[in-house]
């Protein structure tokens, strides 16, 4: 058993067989054979190994013939390594001994060699896992001849681990088989955490290196919750987690019931809960789990998933959508939050050697620059405000003069709609994202000038600690407990309510059940979170009393480190909600 | 009746030390013989009739190797390695 711990972007337990993904993958389909079937097992590996063979013997002839020797040479070696006795004599015994599949016990051998290579120390060496890898592809392939599987058309329940997930291969994952995932990289706000929240798979991302030290078809149980990937699982964990996984189950059904009762706590204060989104259709789907409207609407999508640049059409026709779902209520959008992580296609931006992207040129700072980008959403922003409650909100606003040049555009845009006589809104609602620390600091000067804020705490946290949200080694620092947090957010908090502005956060801290009760008690009145956590934030708020939350939010006013205020919050969380399975 | 262990210091002096094709090529040698052929470099042990084995010993330019043969064709066996380390690895391809 080996327990791997990463970052937990997308709650619930999935448990299964594993499917390793590299530039090709297969499903292994069964793991052992039985005893009686072990000697024609070994004629088939030996079948197999020979067919392998037989192909790089062939590679060997053509490189050697269009290439030269030298060439060649890769592919000799490849032969030894394939042939290597001892490589042949670990998997027959293995099938032998503990009726393992072939499959199980080729991809076992490989990655076991794969991984002694990666930790040699010697870059030379630590590449030839590649060729391992690439033998082990090999002998499956020819393993399993037609009943390989890829990952378009699987058939049967895996789990998913790979390096990286692109978005469009998570979200291209037929729910009906993959269970779950987990990535060698990413964070929390990497794209593919968030389109795994979206499709509700529980997801770990940035566990670190350990592909080699699993095989396909392994038992791997992902804890989404946690943030835990057990590989090989000894039977008492597998148990524990089978119980979990149940109570997980019940959990999530339970909470449909509530989807149609109000958003307020016991003392009947009304809580708004809005959904964050990443694409139109998943308005309709924020609405049908009881959100109030749309409190983060994240554009840049429509320039990452395109292969030109979005038209103002492109723009107003996806927020029309939008506006579909709820037209009747708010629904902010977020301008264009580009650069650092996020960058259009054809949108070619090199940072300078030595520029930190995340302090550089991005999101407000890229669409002042960038003025067509930023005009082309404003109109389109305020002509599909006609249909509906639809407001602007800035993000990584930093200054004073940056929010005005801000409005300052966006009086222009609205002077040529006017006089191009096309229809749009005047008196649109303008806000910004609190997410920079200077901001925050100076929330006071920044409510004379705006109608809302919303916090985001991601950036934020990201900027208070100075912690690279996708860096695994440092996520000790970046904590949404930290009181740092918590006294920006009061800060921001007390300045909305001074101006008669609200104020509401839509960074992960709000999805987090743990954070809402203090979050409730600091003042805020409205959350925007992951459409699906809809349901189980709302029972959580109809268990509170503001009375209750003022005082929990007093006393982690007091605390001095995140740990304190998170395990405080952790404890109090459990007396509420007992039966949930955080 | 113990059979005598053959031991020989050897040392790698190929460019880039002891890589695939090298590696292969002590391989292919240590096959010829009958004899158990083992590479020491450390306290990593090394078969050197496995490929892998010996690139597990990440011997680079200069390293010091254990040569320990033993069989009923050792003598034949350590002067096939050594002349091929002595000779024929001198400056890989």
């Amino acid at each position: 058993m080996l327990v791997k711990h990463g970052i937990a972007v997308s709650p619930g337990v999935a448990i299964g067989q594993s499917m390793v993904l590299g530039a090709e993958a297969f499903r292994i389909p069964q793991r052992f054979v039985s005893v009686s079937a072990v000697d024609v097992e070994i004629t088939r590996f030996q079948t197999a190994l020979q067919a392998v063979c037989t192909d790089i013997e062939e590679n060997e002839r053509v490189a050697r013939e269009r290439l030269g020797s030298q060439y060649a040479a890769i592919f000799t070696a490849h032969l030894m390594m394939v042939q290597d006795r001892k490589v042949v004599d670990e998997i027959e015994s293995l099938v032998r001994q503990k009726c393992f599949s072939p499959e199980f016990a080729v991809s076992r051998v490989f990655r076991q060699y794969a991984k002694k290579f990666q930790n040699l120390g010697v870059p030379y060496l630590a590449e030839r896992a590649t060729d391992i890898f690439d033998l082990e592809k090999r002998v499956l392939r020819q393993l399993l001849g037609e009943r390989r599987e890829e990952l378009r058309n699987i058939t049967a329940p895996v789990l998913i681990l790979a390096h990286n997930l692109t978005p469009s291969e998570t979200a291209s994952l037929d729910k009906g088989y993959v269970l779950g995932f987990a990535t060698e990289v990413g964070g929390t706000t990497s794209h593919t955490a968030i389109l795994a929240g979206a499709l509700e798979l529980p997801a770990v991302v940035g566990v670190g290196n350990f592909l080699s030290d699993v095989a396909g078809a392994d038992t791997v149980i992902i804890d989404g919750s946690h943030g835990t990937v057990i590989i090989d699982p000894d039977p008492d964990t597998l148990a524990r987690y089978r119980a979990s996984e149940q109570e997980h189950r019940n959990f999530s059904s339970r909470l449909e019931s509530i989807r149609t009762l109000p958003s307020v706590t016991q003392d009947g204060v009304a809580i708004s809960l809005y959904g964050n989104i990443e694409f139109p259709h998943e308005a309709a789907s924020a609405r049908q789990r009881g959100g109030e409207g749309i409190g983060l609407y994240r554009t840049e999508f429509l320039y990452l998933d395109a292969s030109a640049e979005p038209t103002e059409e492109d723009h107003y026709q996806s927020y029309c959508e939008v506006l579909r779902a709820f037209p009747d209520r708010p629904v902010v959008i977020r301008t264009l939050d580009l650069g650092a992580d996020k960058l259009p296609i054809g949108f070619r931006m090199e940072y300078p050697e030595g520029v930190n992207p995340a302090l550089s040129l991005r999101s407000i700072r890229l669409s002042l620059q960038h003025l067509d980008l930023f005009r082309t959403q404003l109109r389109a922003i305020a002509r599909a405000a006609c249909h509906g409650d639809l407001r602007i909100m800035f993000p990584l606003i930093s200054t004073l003069l940056e929010l005005r040049q801000a409005k300052m555009i966006l009086g222009d845009v609205l002077e040529d709609l006017e006089e191009q006589g096309i229809p749009f809104r005047r008196d649109i609602s303008v806000g910004m994202m609190m997410e920079v620390p200077s901001a925050a600091i100076m929330a006071e000067q920044f409510a004379r000038e705006v109608d809302f804020f919303s916090i985001g705490t991601n950036d934020l946290i990201q900027y208070t600690l100075a912690a690279d949200r996708g860096d695994p080694r440092i996520s000790n620092l970046y904590r949404a407990g930290d009181p740092s947090i918590v006294r920006l957010i009061q800060i921001v908090v007390k300045a909305g309510q001074s101006r008669g502005i609200p104020v509401s956060v839509c960074g992960q801290m709000s999805s987090d059940p743990l954070f809402v009760p203090l979050l409730v008690g600091l003042g805020l009145r409205h959350l925007s979170v992951t459409p699906h956590l809809i349901p189980e934030i709302k029972e959580l708020i109809r268990k509170l009393t503001i009375s209750k939350a003022e005082n929990l939010a007093n006393r982690v006013m007091r605390m001095e480190t995140a740990n304190d205020v998170e395990s405080f919050l952790r404890g109090e969380y459990r007396k509420l909600s007992p039966e949930s399975p955080a | 009746m113990s059979q005598m262990i053959h031991r020989r210091t050897v040392t790698v002096r190929t460019e880039h030390g002891l890589h695939l094709s090298p590696c292969s090529r002590v391989a292919q040698t240590a096959m010829k013989f009958r004899s158990r052929v083992v590479l020491v470099r450390g306290s990593v042990r090394a078969d050197a009739k496995s490929v892998l084995d010996l690139m597990t010993l990440a011997a680079g330019p200069g390293a010091e190797l254990e040569l320990e043969v033993d069989g009923d064709d050792a003598p034949q066996a350590v002067d096939a390695i050594l002349h091929l380390f002595e000779h024929d690895l001198v400056s890989a391809p």
